[in-house]
């Protein structure tokens, strides 16, 4: 059953990056790279589970916060250009 | 119950939970633009990674491994709903037209809400 959802969630993976390959647009690309950071993290949690080390859970746990500070990362990035400061102050 | 029926009751959940996975999947892949395709990743976020996470808590019983899936489900929770709003506020700030129906009003659509104006 672990090997098949495992499968399962690998496809879904692939047809994710496919979105995000093609994505016409930065937020397409976006959307997909979150979703496939999701999808890792399940894949993660059922090796840990199919080689009997739920060890690899905690791993996935640090993933998860690095999944959305990155989606957040690009974001700011795309929208101030910059990663320092907080955007709210114009250049004097 | 027995350890055999939360066996069997963790497998099938994480089966579904993985059917879930591949419809977002497929959703992501096929939907037309931006704001349809984050509606399909929220099933693959929520349902799909939900389940699968419940039907290991299942098969794991009453553990430390049980706190922490709870944990990632948290997370989960937490963090898909947050960053499917930023992107989806950012991609209308940056002039992505959503696609409307027919006889539908594109003005009353825009990156300024009522609330976001000074």
């Amino acid at each position: 059953m672990l090997v098949a959802a495992m499968l399962a969630v690998l496809t879904a993976a692939t047809l994710m990056v496919v979105r995000a390959l093609r994505g016409p647009t930065v937020f397409d690309r976006l959307v997909a790279a979150n979703a496939v950071g999701n999808a890792a993290i399940i894949i993660l949690a059922l090796y840990g589970f199919l080689t009997e080390r739920p060890e690899f859970l905690d791993i996935g746990l640090t993933y998860a916060m690095l999944n959305i500070i990155g989606t957040f990362a690009v974001l700011k990035f795309l929208r101030f250009g910059a990663l320092g400061g907080t955007g709210e102050e114009e250049e004097a | 119950m027995p350890a055999l029926v939360t066996h069997w009751l963790g497998g099938g959940l994480v089966l579904v939970g993985s059917v879930f996975m591949i419809i977002g999947a497929v959703g992501l892949l096929r939907m037309p633009d931006v704001f349809t395709r984050m509606h399909a990743t929220a099933v693959s976020d929520t349902l799909g990674a939900g389940l699968i996470l419940v039907g290991l808590m299942f098969i794991s019983g009453l553990t430390l491994v049980t706190v922490k899936l709870f944990f990632l489900i948290l997370f989960f929770g937490l963090t898909s709903p947050v960053a499917t709003h930023a992107v989806a506020r950012a991609a209308l700030h940056a002039g992505v037209k959503p696609e409307l129906g027919e006889g539908v009003e594109a003005e009353a659509i825009s990156g300024e809400g009522p609330q976001s104006k000074p």
